[in-house]
C-alpha cells in the first residue's frame, strides 16, 4: 500500500495549481465534513470544464481538489461522472487503476478509512456544481 | 497501599496494560490519547471475565444464589464509587451509561421541575458538548435560558464574566467541566461551588477528565451535581456514573420508566422506588459496573499523589519539549493545567498531522474534540491533541516530538 503522503500530494497541497476562486465560472457546488470541519466550495466553467476551488482543510484534500481539476479539464459530465466512480473505487480499495493516472496517488488512503472522505469531498462538491450546470 | 513518586514504576504499570505490548504499522504503540478514552489493565479485564464465568446472574430479582452473589458484588461497586470520590452516602450515586446520559439525566428530570421557564443554566465556554446541548435542548423544550460564561486568553474562566452571568438572579444552575478536554485547565470548582450557592444556584460538575488525574472529593467541593465515565478511569464503556446530593435526589422524578426503579406497578398507578434505584430503569450494565470498580481498585492501589506526581512531570516535559518545536502552537496558558496538550503546527492540519503520526505507531487525537464552540473562541477549526495516562512516559513524548519534527520537514 501507498503512503498516503506521497511527494505529489504534499507539493499539489503546498504549491496547487487550481485553487482560488475564478472571475467567471458557470456552476458552483459545496461540500462540508461535519467531523472535522473540512469545507470546499468548486467553481465549474463548463467550457472545457475548467475546474477551480477553495479550500479549508486538510492536506489530503488540498492536493486531492488539484488533482481532480487537472483529471477532468476537457472532459464531458458525463466522463467526470465516470472518473467520479472511478476514484471513489480507488481510495476505497487501495487497487491502482491506469485511466486513473495520477490521481492513484490517494490509493494509499485506502488504509485510512477515516480519511476517505478528505479525499471523495471535492468530487461530491463537484458533482453537486456539475447538477446545476 | 499507595505508592510514592519514589516507588511508582511506569515499567510494571505498563506490564499490567496488555494492549500496550501491541505494535501498529510495525512500530511500537505509543498512545496518546487516553483523554477520550483510556485503555485498560489486566485487573479490570479479569474482573470483567470473571463476572460472566463464575458469578453471573441478573441483579436484584432472583432468590437464588447467583443472582445473589452477583447482587453483592454490582452493590459493592456503589459503595466502591461513594468512596472514591466521598459521597455522603451509596444512595447518592447513581449508575448511567457514561457521563453524558449522567448530564441529560439531570437536564430531564431536574431541569425540568426545579427550573422554571424564564430560569437560567449557565455553561463556560470550554465545555464539551455533552455539558452544552442537554442545557440548548432544555432551553428550546422547556423555555430556560442559556447563558455562557467567558474564558480567558489563557484558558481560565474569567471570573468577571461569571459575574456578569450570574448579576440578574435568573441563573439557577452552573454546568462546569472540572478539566478542559481541550486545554488541560482545571477549574477551580471549591469556588465556583461557593459562588453559585452564595447566588442561589446550584453546581453541576462535568468530572469526566478530571477524575482521572486528581482524588475527588464532592462533599469537600460542595458538589451538587457531578458526573463521570468509566471507561476514562481505566475501566469499561457502558458505565458512568451521577453523583447528586441526596435532597436533590429525593425531590427529582424519574429518568426513564421500567423494571428497577419502581415501588409498585398497577394499571392505574405506579410509585416510585427511592433514589439511587427510581433513576436505574432496566437490567444495569452489570458486567462492566464490576469492571469500574476494579479500575477504582486499581487506581486507589497507585493512589493519586503518585498519579498526579507522575503527570505533572509529563505534563512539563511535553510542554516543554513541544513548545520549543519550530511552527508548534501549544492552546492554553491555564496556570493549573494538566496531561491534556491540545497544538496545532503552522502549515500541517491537525487531520494531517494525526495520519502522519499514526504512521509512526503514535496515537492522537485530531478534530474539535467535541467543543466546536471552543475551536471558534480559540480561533481554529481543529488541533491535534496529546494526552496522557498514568501509563505514559517521556520516552513516548519524546517519540511525539520526534514526530511532529518529521511532519514539520513534510510541510515545511
Amino acid at each position: 500500500m501507498s503512503h498516503p503522503y506521497q511527494a505529489l500530494i504534499v507539493e499539489r497541497h503546498k504549491h496547487p495549481l487550481h485553487a482560488g476562486k475564478p472571475a467567471h465560472f458557470d456552476a458552483q457546488g459545496q461540500g462540508e465534513n461535519p467531523i472535522c470541519g473540512d469545507a470546499v466550495h468548486v467553481y465549474v466553467s463548463r467550457k472545457g470544464m475548467d475546474v477551480y476551488y477553495e479550500t479549508e482543510g486538510c492536506a489530503i484534500m488540498n492536493a486531492s481538489a488539484d488533482l481532480m481539476a487537472d483529471a477532468v479539464a476537457g472532459k464531458t459530465p458525463e466522463q467526470v461522472e465516470q472518473l467520479h466512480h472511478d476514484f471513489e473505487k480507488l481510495v476505497t480499495t487501495g487497487e491502482e487503476n491506469p485511466d486513473l493516472g495520477e490521481l492513484n496517488a490517494l490509493a494509499g488512503l485506502a488504509a485510512y478509512s477515516s480519511r476517505i472522505r478528505c479525499a471523495t469531498l471535492p468530487w461530491s462538491a463537484l458533482a453537486e456544481a456539475l447538477h446545476h450546470v | 497501599m499507595s505508592a510514592t513518586l519514589e516507588t511508582f514504576d511506569v515499567a510494571a504499570i505498563r506490564d499490567d496494560f496488555p494492549i500496550l505490548k501491541q505494535q501498529v504499522h510495525g512500530k511500537k504503540l505509543v498512545f496518546l490519547d487516553s483523554a477520550a478514552s483510556a485503555q485498560k489493565p489486566r485487573a479490570v479485564i479479569d474482573a470483567m471475565c470473571h463476572v460472566m464465568e463464575a458469578q453471573y446472574a441478573n441483579v436484584h430479582r432472583g432468590l437464588h444464589y447467583m443472582s445473589e452473589k452477583t447482587s453483592d458484588a454490582f452493590e459493592a461497586v456503589r459503595d466502591k464509587v461513594a468512596g472514591f470520590i466521598n459521597a455522603a452516602s451509596r444512595e447518592e450515586i447513581i449508575f448511567t451509561r457514561n457521563a453524558t446520559e449522567s448530564i441529560n439525566l439531570v437536564a430531564y428530570t431536574w431541569g425540568r421541575t426545579a427550573l422554571k421557564p424564564g430560569d437560567a443554566v449557565a455553561v463556560s465556554e470550554m465545555e464539551h458538548h455533552a455539558n452544552l446541548v442537554p442545557w440548548q435542548m432544555l432551553r428550546d423544550a422547556h423555555g430556560t435560558e442559556l447563558r455562557i460564561v467567558k474564558i480567558t486568553d489563557s484558558g481560565e474562566i474569567d471570573f468577571d464574566s461569571l459575574e456578569q452571568v450570574f448579576a440578574d438572579g435568573k441563573v439557577k444552575l452552573l454546568a462546569i467541566t472540572q478539566m478542559s478536554n481541550v486545554l488541560g485547565t482545571y477549574t477551580p470548582v471549591e469556588r465556583l461551588a461557593k459562588f453559585a450557592h452564595e447566588h442561589g444556584a446550584k453546581i453541576l460538575i462535568d468530572g469526566c477528565q478530571a477524575i482521572v488525574h486528581r482524588a475527588i472529593d464532592v462533599q469537600a467541593i460542595d458538589a451538587d451535581f457531578f458526573a463521570f465515565s468509566g471507561h476514562k478511569l481505566y475501566g469499561p464503556t457502558g458505565i458512568g456514573v451521577l453523583y447528586a446530593k441526596r435532597e436533590i435526589l429525593e425531590e427529582m422524578p424519574p429518568f426513564m420508566g421500567g423494571g428497577e426503579m419502581i415501588a409498585s406497578v398497577s394499571y392505574e398507578k405506579t410509585t416510585f422506588a427511592k433514589p439511587p434505584f427510581r433513576f436505574e430503569a432496566g437490567t444495569p450494565a452489570i458486567i462492566e459496573t464490576i469492571g469500574l470498580g476494579a479500575a477504582i481498585d486499581y487506581v486507589n492501589a497507585i493512589g493519586f499523589e503518585a498519579i498526579a506526581a507522575h503527570e505533572r512531570a509529563l505534563t512539563e516535559h511535553a510542554l516543554a519539549t513541544l513548545g520549543t518545536l519550530e511552527g508548534v502552537n501549544i492552546l492554553g496558558q491555564a496556570q493549573d493545567r494538566g496531561g491534556v496538550i491540545s497544538f496545532t503546527m503552522r502549515g500541517a492540519h491537525a487531520h494531517d498531522i494525526a495520519t502522519l503520526l499514526d504512521r509512526q505507531g503514535i496515537a492522537v487525537r485530531a478534530g474539535h474534540h467535541c467543543a466546536e464552540p471552543l475551536m471558534g473562541r480559540l480561533g481554529v477549526t481543529s488541533t491535534a491533541r496529546a494526552s496522557f495516562a498514568l501509563y505514559t512516559t517521556t520516552e513516548e513524548i519524546d517519540a511525539l516530538a520526534h514526530g511532529m519534527q518529521r511532519i514539520r520537514q513534510i510541510f515545511a
